[in-house]
């Protein structure tokens, strides 16, 4: 790489030659650039690019290396703690890539981040094979307070019961919190130096305040802020790279912007490192190239593929209980597609369509989480595209640009899987979930845990008689609520002082502006499970079984109950109303540093871990059987079709949800239409009815094979798993194996 | 507190709506219902016998639909997938108010789904009175309508009602009255009668044929069909479904002695020659 011997260049005139001017060159405001430059597409993908032969090459080398991770766990661990600056510029193969860096010096090889918390560091190193360097142990035991110390040392007893008896789960306690998205497009468009000034600016604004508690904070972390951006320039120069100004071309834009992305890789394993709203900003530089004749689209689609072969390969040094808590080795590196603007124009360019032609390139892939922001009202050569990909590759998301946009603004981005934020002027603080089937079921217990006896909740006398009574169980259920939303706010405020204090994201928080919008996300776990329960009590007789010590421990039901996912307001109610219910109980606790409380209906893999620690539900559901995700139907019992479970799961506020509610569902492309016209035209339908009505999100699983022979062993990990064929319909979890084994021989024939 | 508006809890016809997978195995719903409530609902179409519905159907005509299925059916098709379907005792009884209140939640999203209603079966119009009045409960909310009947009872709707459906799809088993008792247990007649009225009163068609490999695998049937099918002016297009063993368990569940027992799907060369017949007849085949 020659870069680095160019000579200085008039950086700013030179890189914003041709761009429309705004309020953006006065200010850092990424938005206003968008909307002056951006040119929305109303096309279909006819233009698009096959994968180049360097691209296929590049990848393969990588897919052979995925193979021996796999049988590995990892493929190396560097213990070298992780920065920034930490390791030497790594290379996959140095002169065939377009875009370069890597967070280790080689691909694959993970890092270790010990600020976030050194146990499960210590843990994860064993796992693999290898032996904690000595040095480094003695650094973060003697020398180094990490996160995970700190939230310990301030933990309440309540907090610690919660936690083990998992009423508490997941809590971002010993490890990166994540879910917070620096705006690294500002990297690409005003250069380091600029972003260097203006956090400078921002930390002597405050010279006139009082040194008070905050101010001292807000101090300290701009200072922290800008090291992380004079680290970040020093990065990007060891790869040949001067940063310090703006982006000139297209080329350089995505390099830079994913310089700024990579800085906060190398840096914090959080447990969602997302992405942003990339595609259409870079759109602007790729619009510019090709305009002036300086880019083909054969390599604005190179560039695309190896930003995202980058974005692929990201990895963390994380422990087995943690890939079991959220299935797998997710990285979440999400970038939010499309949408509309505030001003009615769509948000989808060409390199909207771009981003989607990745999956054709490469292949399916669960990173970059790929998150259109759905409205009827994008254009439907979009809208056809995008159906057409998740059909072909079921590597792709939907969510409701008109709610998200509505709440937060036009230049939003998805952090994990449904967080909206206002990109660069808004973070949360993640809080994992509540388990409220369990908070269920400590009612009927007098705080009692249906699973170990013990007391966890407040002591109170538990239920009578043989029959449980609506009207009383509803006034525990509140009672319990009440104490549990108090122990979840009271860990969070924990957890995040500490994290700021600890392991703070200063690459990230340096491409926010100063004193971002703050939200606290809580969650909730066993939203269906906890429906389904009170209809059961409300509209059939059930019946209490206890054990010896009186504990409640199963349930008996008798008569038909309204199931939620069948669009019966009976139920769909009682789950709507637990939504606003535990949301109202929260909002009555302050939070850290004043952020705003929402929650999320997501438990898009972990519904499987809770489950297994909750005992025997009203609703029927046996000890340890998992979960529905998120804000789906229990598995099975949403018995009338996608139509009618997606209309239950729309019925749920987003007002009292505002950190998202997602609904996965799964089908079979034969269930979409007979021939691909009709099912991309039949997926498109669906999109637009349900995101033009109140859905929030959708999953679309469309299943091959292989999928299908794992719904036959997992089948919680399918909910909703319809096969239709004209005429039939089959719900497929519900089958026997050689019925299964039927459908997949039919389904799948000849394929 | 307050925490829904919706109506106490107790239901006036027992109708478990909301429970059980409509793709289950059904029978005996009906059981206690009397002999003389039957006779007069399929008199006055009060209540009809429904083996299940179900929404988001994607395969049951354009669009996303609702497809609710009738219980009972005086054929006997060897390759049927829901026999389930034809005794009536083996639907539950619906209020053809509560199936249109049904019906209403979804109208909106069935709109913008460009879907509709379709009833199936079972045979639909052995309840005709019942089926005419939910398909004109559909069209009063604006609701496209879809009947999918083998046509035997036609004649029980008038040229008015027929005329006021917009889509019938009907299912041609075979070719030839030999072959279609032997298949169906009933001759072929009523329902070539049935599609030559559709299209003389202009009622679009969907017909359908499915491809059963040693049944109707003779390059005739398909040859005959596509002739008679692109004589009558009025059919949009040709479904060629490949036959399938999902509703075999089905059979044995409910003791019946299943002739295509050992049938294996066709080939895909072979429903792909069955799709050409019907193409060369200048037919929408998909």
């Amino acid at each position: 790489m020659t870069t680095m011997a160019e000579p200085k260049r008039d950086a700013q005139s030179d890189a914003w030659n041709k761009f429309s001017p705004g309020i953006w060159q006065k200010d850092i405001n990424v938005r206003d650039f968008i909307q002056q430059n951006y040119h929305p597409y109303e096309g279909d993908g006819s233009f698009l690019a096959p994968a180049t032969e360097r691209t296929t090459k590049l990848w393969k080398k990588l897919t052979d290396l995925f193979v021996e991770e796999r049988k590995k766990g990892v493929l190396d661990v560097s213990q070298i703690p992780s920065s920034i600056t930490a390791h030497a510029p790594g290379y996959i193969d140095k002169d065939n890539e377009v875009i370069v860096g890597l967070q280790t010096e080689a691909p694959l090889k993970r890092a270790i981040m010990p600020n976030g918390g050194f146990r499960m560091i210590v843990g994860a190193l064993k796992t693999y094979g290898y032996e904690p360097d000595p040095h480094v142990v003695e650094a973060f035991s003697k020398y180094r307070k990490t996160h995970n110390d700190a939230v310990f040392d301030a933990y309440t007893a309540d907090i610690r019961k919660c936690r083990s008896s998992h009423i508490l789960t997941g809590l971002p306690d010993a490890y990166g919190r994540g879910r917070i998205i620096g705006d690294y497009r500002r990297v690409a468009l005003y250069g380091v130096a600029k972003l260097l000034e203006k956090k400078q600016a921002e930390k002597t604004s405050l010279d006139s305040a009082m040194s008070t508690d905050e101010i001292i904070r807000d101090r300290e972390e701009l200072s922290e802020q800008a090291r992380a951006l004079q680290e970040l320039q020093q990065m990007a120069a060891n790869y040949g790279f001067d940063i310090s100004g703006p982006a000139r071309t297209a080329k350089e834009a995505v390099q830079w912007l994913y310089f700024g992305y990579l800085a906060a890789v190398k840096e914090q394993n959080g447990a969602a490192m997302s992405l942003g709203r990339t595609s259409t900003f870079l759109d602007i530089y790729f619009q510019r190239d090709l305009a002036a004749g300086t880019l083909t689209e054969e390599q604005a689609q190179e560039i695309v593929d190896d930003f995202v072969i980058k974005l692929r390969i990201v990895r963390f040094l994380r422990t087995p209980e943690y890939d079991e808590l959220f299935a797998g080795d997710p990285t979440w590196v999400t970038e939010s597609i499309a949408g509309m603007g505030d001003d009615g124009r769509p948000l989808v360019t060409r390199s909207s369509f771009r981003f989607l032609q990745t999956l054709y390139n490469l292949g399916p892939a669960p990173e970059p989480n790929l998150t259109i922001w759905y409205s009827p009202r994008l254009p439907e050569g979009f809208r056809s595209f995008a159906a057409k990909v998740a059909i072909d590759t079921s590597s792709i998301q939907f969510e409701s640009d008109e709610i998200m946009r509505s709440a937060w603004g036009d230049d939003g981005a998805i952090a994990c899987c449904v967080s909206p934020m206002l990109v660069g002027k808004q973070m949360q603080f993640f809080g994992a979930r509540a388990n409220l089937a369990k908070c269920l079921l400590y009612a009927i217990n007098g705080g009692r845990d249906e699973i170990t006896g013990k007391q966890v909740g407040p002591k109170s006398a538990p239920v009578e008689g043989e029959y449980l009574n609506f009207d009383d169980i509803l006034e525990r259920f509140e009672d319990m609520m009440e104490w549990l939303a108090n122990v979840y706010v009271n860990a969070m405020n924990v957890i995040h002082y500490m994290h700021d204090k600890y392991a703070y994201e200063r690459i990230e928080m340096a491409l926010h502006d100063y004193n971002p919008l703050r939200t606290m996300a809580f969650g909730m776990a066993g939203l269906s499970v906890v429906a389904d329960s009170l209809s059961a009590i409300r509209y059939a007789k059930v019946k209490v079984v206890r054990d010896e010590t009186g504990l409640v421990v199963d349930y008996q039901t008798e008569g038909e109950f309204p199931k939620f996912g069948n669009h019966d307001n009976r139920v769909d109610h009682l789950a709507a109303w637990l939504v606003s219910t535990f949301m109202t109980k929260l909002r009555k606790y302050p939070t850290y540093r004043n952020a705003i409380h929402t929650q999320s209906i997501l438990t898009i893999t972990s519904n499987v871990v809770y489950g297994k620690s909750t005992g025997n539900t009203p609703d029927g559901r046996r000890k340890g059987e998992p979960f529905a995700p998120g804000a789906n139907p229990m598995h099975g019992r949403d018995s009338h079709g996608i139509h009618a479970a997606a209309a239950s799961v729309a019925k749920i506020p987003y007002r009292d949800a505002a950190d998202g509610i997602s609904l996965t569902a799964s089908l079979v492309p034969e269930g979409l239409g007979r021939v691909e016209a009709d099912r991309i035209k039949n997926l498109r339908s669906i999109l637009d009815a349900f995101f033009g009505v109140t859905g929030y999100h959708m999953n679309v699983n469309v299943l091959n094979r292989e999928t299908l022979i794992d719904a036959m062993e997992h089948p919680e990990k399918y909910p909703s798993l319809t096969i239709r064929v004209s005429g039939y319909a089959v719900n497929f979890v519900r089958l026997t194996r050689a019925q299964q084994m039927d459908v997949i021989n039919r389904t799948f024939h000849g394929a | 507190m307050t925490i829904d508006n919706a109506p106490p809890s107790s239901e006036p016809q027992n109708v478990p709506l909301e429970a059980k997978s409509p793709y289950e195995l059904r029978t005996n719903l009906s059981k206690n219902v009397s002999e003389n409530v039957i006779k007069h609902s399929l008199e006055t179409g009060d209540i009809g016998f429904l083996h299940s519905f179900t929404t988001g159907s994607a395969v049951d005509g354009p669009g996303i639909r609702v497809v609710a299925w009738t219980a009972g059916c005086h054929w006997r098709c060897q390759f049927c997938h829901n026999p389930d379907t034809w005794s009536l005792a083996n639907g539950m009884p619906v209020p053809i108010e509560k199936a249109i209140e049904e019906l209403g939640k979804y109208r909106h999203g069935l709109k913008v789904m460009q879907g509709g209603l379709t009833i199936s079966g079972g045979e639909p119009l052995l309840q005709d009175r019942f089926v005419a009045r939910l398909l004109a409960g559909a069209k009063n909310m604006g609701v496209h309508t879809c009947l999918n009947s083998n046509g035997m009872f036609h004649t029980r709707l008038s040229d008015a009602e027929l005329r006021n459906i917009d889509l019938v799809i009907t299912d041609i088993k075979t070719w030839g009255d030999e072959r279609h008792l032997a298949l169906t247990g009933k001759e072929m007649g009523p329902t070539i009668e049935f599609a030559k009225r559709c299209a003389a009163l202009g009622v679009p068609m969907w017909l359908r044929h499915v491809v059963i490999p040693g049944v109707t695998e003779d390059p005739v049937i398909a040859d005959e069909i596509a002739k008679f099918a692109a004589s009558l002016g009025n059919v949009e297009r040709i479904d060629v479904l490949p036959f399938h063993q999902m509703g075999r368990y089905k059979w044995h569940a409910l003791g019946l002695d299943y002739a295509l027992e050992n049938t294996p799907p066709p080939t895909i060369a072979l429903v792909n020659r069955v799709i050409s017949q019907f193409t060369a007849a200048g037919l929408n085949t998909v």
